[in-house]
This record gives C-alpha cells, structure tokens and sequence, in this order.
C-alpha cells in the first residue's frame, strides 16, 4: 500500500497544495516552514537556481524580471490569445517567439515554457510529499479548471510528466471540492460548486446520489479570478500616482519601475484581503525616489470597482442551470471554493443567483486539494470512507470538426458525460489522394474561426483509389482527464490509418521528453555534481604531477620524515575522492599542496619536469573553466 | 447512414447470450464484466439498448434506467479500474464511452426515438446530412417542408413578425401585435407539448410490434413514418418558435 501512495495535487493560479488520504480523512501536506499553501510563484536566484514559493514572492519584489506568478493562465495559449494578458500581468516573451510556437517566458535571460514553470512548482510539492513519506512519491492526481480545454489539460499533464509525476488523473477543480464536500456530509442531492479563484471561476452542478457524483452541467471563464481585481486596484494606484506625483511607473524600462509594481501589487493583494472583513484600508507605500503613496479605500468604494468583475460569473451561472434543466430552488446546496469567495459582496451574489445562503464551513484554498486526494484514494483501489465514490465529470465545451463553409460540425456536445466519443467517416476528393486533414475544434459557436483550434490531425496512409470511395472511420473519444484521442481505420481496407496529431498550443511528446526534468530535478544535484566533477579533475592533475616528481632527482633530496607525510596525504586524498563530499576533497587537495611545497620548490630549482612550464605559475591566471592549479606550485585558495 | 437492423432488431431479444468465457477467471461472462470474477470484458459493438439489455422499445422505464446506469458505470469507469493492466484499462475506456452515450441516447425521449429511427435507416429532414451541407455549400437556408395543417398558421405568423421587425426598425410600438405574436406563440407551445403526446402514442404501438414479434418491414415503416411526422413537425414548430422569441427580443 505504501508504494502504491498516490497524492492530490491543487496546481493553482496563486497558491498550490499537496494532500493525501490519511485514514478516513484527507489532509494537506505542509511544505517549507511547516505551511500548506505553496505560492505558485517562480524565481531564478543570482546562481540561476529555480526558487518557489515565499522566497520566490520576495524575489518578484526585489528582482522582478527573474520572477514570475500566475504562470497558469498562460497554460495551454498561444501568443495569440494572450495579448490582453500581456497588457496586465508582466510576462516577458522570448525574444524570438514565432506566431504558432509554443509559448517561452523569461526568467533573467533564460526561458521557459509555461509547462516547464508549473513543472518546478510541482516539483517543490512532490519534495514536500517525500519529505513527509520518507519515501519516493510518483504518481499524482492533478486538479485543472472545469473550464479547461483539451490544450490547457495537456499542458497541466505534461508539467506533471516533466517534474516526474505520473498524472493517474486530472480532475476538474469543482468536482475535486464536492468530492470533499460529500465525504464530509454523505447526503444526496443537487450541489452547486462556485469556484473563484485567482485565475479562473467554474461553476458546475452535480448531483450526489449514494456515492455517485454525477456533474450535470459546468460552465466558466478560465481568464476571471482574483488577480483581475488586483489589476484594478494597481490601475488606480498607478493612475493615481502618475496624476499626483507626476511618475509613470507603467514604463517597463526602468527596473525600479517594475520593483515599484510589485510593490504596489503586494499592497493591494494586502488591502483587498482586509477590506473582506474591514469597512476601509489605507495604502502606504514608499515609491522609488522616496516620495510616499497613501490613499484610503473604503469598502464601499472597492465594492462599487470590483462589480464588473464580479458580474462575469452571472452569466456562466445562469447557462449551467439552463443546460442542468434546474431553477435555483431545485439546488439544495451552494458550496464556494477559492480565495476570493471569501469577498462579501461575492457571497451576496452567490446568495441572489442562487436564493439560498452558500456552504463556507469548508476552507476554500484546501477544499480542491482534499478532494483531489479523496480521488486519488479512490484510484489507488479506495478505502472504507471511499468504497462507494465514483466521480462522473463531463467535458466543458462542444468537440467539433470544420467542415465546407468554415463552420463547425459538432460531434459530442458540451456536457455530455465523460469518457464519451463519436464517430466520423471522411473520403477522399481526388483520385489516389492518401492523405485526409481533420481541423478539431472546442467551443459552441457556428464559425470554426470563433472557436478553439484543438488540433490538425492529417490521416495518412489511406490506401490510393478513386475519389470517394475510401471510407475512413475516424473515432473521437474524450477520456476521464477530458482529453481528446483520435483514431482511424479504412473501412474497405481494414488499414489502421496514420494519425500525426499538430497541436495548436501544445508540446509534442518529443519536446516534453526532452524536458523532463532530471537536468532540472535536481538542480541543487546538478550544482554539486558539477563541483565534484571539477574536484575530481583537480585530484587527477594533482596525483599525476606527484607521480612524475617522484621520478625526479629532487624526490631523493626528501627527508624520510617528509616522504610519509607526502604519502598520508596522498593516501587521504585517493579515499576521499572516491567519495561525493567535493568541499573534503578539495579541502584534501590543499593538505597535498602544502605537503609538496619544498618538492615543489625543488624541482624547480632543478628545472627538470615540463609539465610544470606554462601552467598556472601565475596567481592572476586563472586559465579557462574549471582551472586546476598546478599542483607544484602555490594553490589558488577560494 | 447505414441501415442497421433488419429483423433481428425487433424479435423480443434476452440478454445477450455469449459462449465466451471470461478472459481471467474463465467462467462464462456477462456482456461487460464478468459476473464471477468482476473483470472488465472487451467491449462487443451492440446497439444501445442492447447494452443495457433492453430490448428496442420505446416506452423506457428512466428510473430503472439510472440505476443500471449507476451499476454499470460502478463496474466499469476508468477511476475504479485503475490499477488493472494495459489493456483492460482500455477496454473500460471503451466500454464506458459506450455506457455514457448509450445512457445520454436513451434516457432523452427525444434522442432514443431519433435513435430507433437510424436504426431502422429512418432519416429526420432536419438531419439529414447531405441536405445540410447542400445548404452549406450554396449559402441557402436549408429548406424546411412547412406541415401542412400549420401552413395558414405560419403564413400569418411570419407576417405579424415582419411587421414587428418593421416597427422595430422605425422605432414604433404596437403593444396589440406584441400581445398578438406572444399569443400565437402560446399556441405553438401547446402545439409543441401536444406533438410529445402523440409520439408516445405511436410509441405504444411499436412496442406492441415489439412485443408480438416478426413485424413485417411494411408493418414497421407505417409506424416509423409516424413517428417521423410528429419529430418533423415537432422540430418545425422549435424553430418557429425560436425565431420568435429572436424577433421579440431585437
């Protein structure tokens, strides 16, 4: 049971978790310092080591263009999609980013794909959990937005596979919560889960009945959180601090400028957290130069600016309970996930839409967290508490195929329960054509070019005949994780055709292989390593040389006494190489040094070995790379 | 759309006997798990309601329906089949794609009459594939043969809702026509309601060809067609009423 340890894993927009099931009961794992929440923030230090978490945070303050946060929203986009983005979170692109590229941020004068980022933060949870087992940890179940498209899902199960987790599972975030929800209450009945997070909202009703959670209909906006409110208040802030005192901190050209954002941010992410229990706030924050922003915020006024954020989760709400078939009487429960749930006003408008007062016992930054490990138990084979929980989820958006005229086919509708699939036949239009292309697209509108691009998949292999004869049956099948699979066969031919998928935002499994992260693992690992590599060399080039003097006149103008301390140290420093410590065997390196000065002085004065001409005779000379000094003459101490 | 059935589809049919034995425990299998051992079976290509044991009858029990639903997905979802191998996790991703939309087909009255009609190589107009990319394909609204007893109906209808668009362009107001169109509309509704009654009518009768056994093909397309007629006329009024309420709404 104990290798069989699956955990649950809340990759969020601001804040990520690892829980397991602990009996009966599922717990969240503490990180660093003994905390559950893992900011989802990323930093390279000066030693572009990567740095997650609180100490990343500061760093987003102190050196902004090393850092990064809400990594997640750039998951699974294009450079397309994420221009509006780009105007209000500091995200750096490559210099050399092409239209159609999977997208590069970065991170001092490095760069990384988002996968790659949440793979770190992952990473750090992954530690945490094996830290807490005492043992290694490799499977997981990772939580993603209800909202997600397949390209978003992707991305999140190929940040797992490079941090080196098997993903068993994705589950979407409000079917996690009503997972831990259900445990607690064993009831049935209709639940509506309201998530709003830092990045996204998801709404989804599900109906709970003996065990079974049975999604009926999700709806949502994966760019709608608690950052987008942050956005407001810096915008005043800044808005405020150009009219007042003259200074455009909007340009990014200054660093300071951009330490000042973050400052400013930090602030506001403080405030805000306040005001949920405080009729008003002040701001104080000192600004590059000196001079001093302070304004007061009163909980009135931060209400009024924040509606339009909040509105925008009316809409999906009310198309969820449209698609559910159900008036807001007929839910028997509202349950509410995510920081900003926590802000009155929308709790009040939870309370109108959905006429009922809504369940908050339940910690709404860990409540995904435990549900995901409530499903990795039931995966791992289940327990008493989970021996009759199945969770039946349902893909968000409608899957459909582009067809004459630009619009969209659709073949398995939004909210059909998953795994679901349907199947297609194509032929040809030319005679002896073997190749077939399949445009795949998520979402409800008409136009292929007002929905999402999935992917192209171009059949190959098709048998050549006359046009229209071939019968290509292509099969779609969206499976548990919400993923879309394709397959196809010729009919006539019985011949399994070749299916080369070209994702649309995504990486191909060549480049996640490429990724994964035992370079990355474990950096600290890679850092030493490459210490005990150089130590190594320095060893070799320290043991040859004392080879070469012993062969010389000057070994014989030695004094016994001398010889054996020389060979001691030698002795020490052959086991102690032999070992992983680099600091004890540079530390044996010295020892050796100063046994052979006088040997070294010696054959000097003798001039007989070669070896010893033009190498580090000089202090200044440093040579290039790892420089091993020589090992007659004076070290080079660090 | 290939015919399916012939009349093999509509004898009472038990559940599917199978001489093959279960892949793990060799005892003699049921049609998606063994009854002995509990391992999933490689799927079998059957109808929906052959997948639940049904046979093809359109008065469904939804009750009943659910809970098989419930049993079936407890014995074969990927999540609970986790830890087996390969290709018995395969085989359950594939068996529950097939239980997902086999349940979504026949628990809507709706879709499990369309359902029985492709079975029986029935096309509904609305659907049929060849006439919708015709349509595409030239730009034109794809024609909608209007049913015959709603034609007075209709014509008059469409023209209270080219007044109406006409009012809104000038910026006038008819309080009377609004009320006018919203009680036609009404009408529609019922009408619309009215249809489901009828269907389930015919319903009737195919499951007593059902029941009887060795219907003859004239005997099976007399009560389709019906069924056809009622879905068309159905569809017909839907869409009637959708542009409706688009025209009260601009």
């Amino acid at each position: 049971m104990a290798t069989d340890r699956i955990v649950g894993i809340d990759l969020g927009t601001t804040n990520s978790l690892v829980a397991f099931m602990q009996g009966e009961t599922p717990v969240v794992i503490p990180g660093d310092g003994g905390l559950n929440l893992l900011p989802s923030v990323v930093a390279l230090d000066a030693n572009n080591q990567p740095v997650i978490g609180n100490a990343a945070r500061n760093s987003l303050i102190e050196m902004p263009e090393r850092a990064v946060y809400s990594i997640k929203r750039l998951m699974g986009r294009g450079v397309e999609d994420i221009q509006e983005e780009l105007k209000l979170f500091p995200f750096r692109l490559a210099e050399d980013m092409q239209p159609g590229e999977v997208l590069r941020i970065k991170l001092g004068d490095k760069t990384f794909t988002p996968p790659e980022i949440s793979a770190l933060i992952l990473r750090q949870l992954k530690r945490s959990a094996e830290r807490f087992f005492g043992g290694p940890v490799t499977k997981a179940v990772i939580t993603v937005p209800a909202y997600f498209n397949d390209a978003q899902r992707q991305a999140t199960k190929d940040a797992g596979r490079i941090a080196g987790l098997e993903v068993l599972r994705l589950v979407n975030e409000p079917t996690a919560a009503s997972l831990a929800y259900g445990l607690d209450k064993k009831q049935n009945g209709i639940v509506a889960v309201y998530d709003l997070g830092g990045g996204t909202f998801d709404i989804s009703i599900l109906k709970l009945h003996d065990g079974i959670f049975e999604v009926i209909a999700t709806n949502g906006d994966t760019h709608l959180g608690g950052d987008d409110i942050d956005n407001l208040l810096i915008t005043i802030a800044l808005d405020d601090i150009r009219g007042d005192l003259g200074l455009d901190l909007r340009s990014n050209d200054l660093r300071r400028n951009a330490e000042a954002v973050q400052a400013i941010r930090k602030a506001v992410i403080d405030a805000k957290i306040v005001l949920s229990s405080q009729p008003s706030v002040k701001l104080d924050i000192e600004l590059p130069g000196g001079q001093r922003y302070r304004r007061e915020i009163t909980r009135n006024q931060y209400e009024q600016l924040i509606q339009p954020v909040i509105d925008r989760t009316v809409g999906p709400c009310k198309q969820a309970m449209k698609d559910a078939n159900l008036k807001p009487e007929q839910i028997d429960e509202v349950v509410l996930v995510g920081g900003s749930t926590r802000i009155p006003k929308v709790r009040a408008l939870v309370k109108e839409l959905f006429h009922r007062e809504p369940h908050t016992d339940l910690n709404p930054d860990e409540v995904v967290a435990l549900g995901a490990a409530v499903q990795a138990n039931i995966l791992g084979g289940g327990s008493e508490a989970t021996e009759n929980m199945l969770l039946l989820d349902v893909t968000p958006l409608s899957l459909g195929i582009e067809v004459a005229g630009g619009v969209t086919d659709k073949i398995i509708l939004r909210n059909s329960t998953i795994p679901a699939s349907a199947t297609q036949f194509y032929t040809t239009q030319i005679d002896g054509q073997t190749n077939v292309a399949i445009h795949v697209l998520q979402g409800e509108r008409e136009l292929a070019k007002d929905c999402r691009s999935l992917a192209r998949f171009d059949l190959k292999g098709i048998p050549p005949m006359a046009a229209g004869i071939p019968r290509v049956e292509v099969k779609f099948l969206i499976d548990a994780n919400g993923i879309l699979h394709v397959s196809a066969r010729e009919q006539r031919s019985g011949k399994e055709a070749e299916i080369q998928v070209q994702p649309s935002y995504g990486l191909t499994d060549e480049q996640v292989e490429g990724m994964i992260l035992d370079s990355f693992d474990n950096a600290e690992e890679d850092f030493r390593q490459r210490q005990l590599i150089e130590a190594r060399a320095e060893t070799t080039t320290i043991l040859t040389a004392l080879e070469k003097g012993k062969k010389s006149a000057a070994w014989g103008q030695l004094t016994t006494d001398e010889k054996k301390q020389i060979a001691k140290m030698e002795k020490s420093l052959v086991a102690v190489n032999a070992e992983e410590d680099y600091q004890a065997i540079r530390k044996a390196i010295d020892a050796l040094n100063q046994g052979t000065m006088r040997l070294a002085e010696l054959m000097m004065d003798t001039a007989v070995s070669t070896a010893l001409k033009g190498k580090n005779m000089d202090d200044t000379d440093l040579g290039e790379g790892p420089t091993a000094p020589h090992p007659m003459a004076k070290a080079e101490f660090e | 759309m290939t015919t399916k059935s012939a009349l093999t589809a509509i004898s009472p049919k038990p559940l599917p006997e199978d001489t093959h034995s279960c892949w793990s425990c060799g005892s003699m299998r049921a049609a998606h798990f063994c009854e002995s051992c509990g391992k999933v079976q490689p799927p079998v290509p059957v109808d929906y309601f052959s997948f639940f044991g049904l046979p093809p009858k359109l008065n469904v029990d939804v009750a009943a329906l659910e809970k098989s639903f419930y049993e079936l997905s407890r014995r074969l979802h990927p999540d609970l089949n986790a830890r087996a191998g390969s290709q018995e996790q395969e085989w359950s991703l594939e068996q529950s794609s097939l239980l997902n939309d086999a349940y979504r087909t026949l628990r809507d009255p709706i879709k499990r009459t369309e359902y029985l009609l492709h079975l029986e190589g029935v096309v509904l107009e609305e659907q049929s594939k060849s006439a919708t990319e015709q349509a595409r394909a030239t730009g034109e609204i794809k024609k909608q043969i209007v049913p015959p007893d709603l034609l007075e109906e209709v014509f008059e209808l469409n023209m209270q809702l080219e007044e109406l668009r006409m009012n809104k362009k000038m910026g006038d107001d008819d309080p009377e026509l609004i009320t006018e169109i919203g009680k036609q509309k009404l009408s529609l509704e019922a009408k619309h309601e009215a249809l489901l009654q009828e269907l389930q009518t015919y319903w009737k009768a195919w499951d007593s060809l059902v029941s009887r056994g060795h219907a003859t093909s004239e005997e099976r397309a007399e009560v389709t067609q019906k069924m056809v007629d009622v879905l068309n006329r159905r569809n017909y009024i839907r869409n009637l009423v959708r542009d409706v309420n688009a025209a009260m709404e601009n």
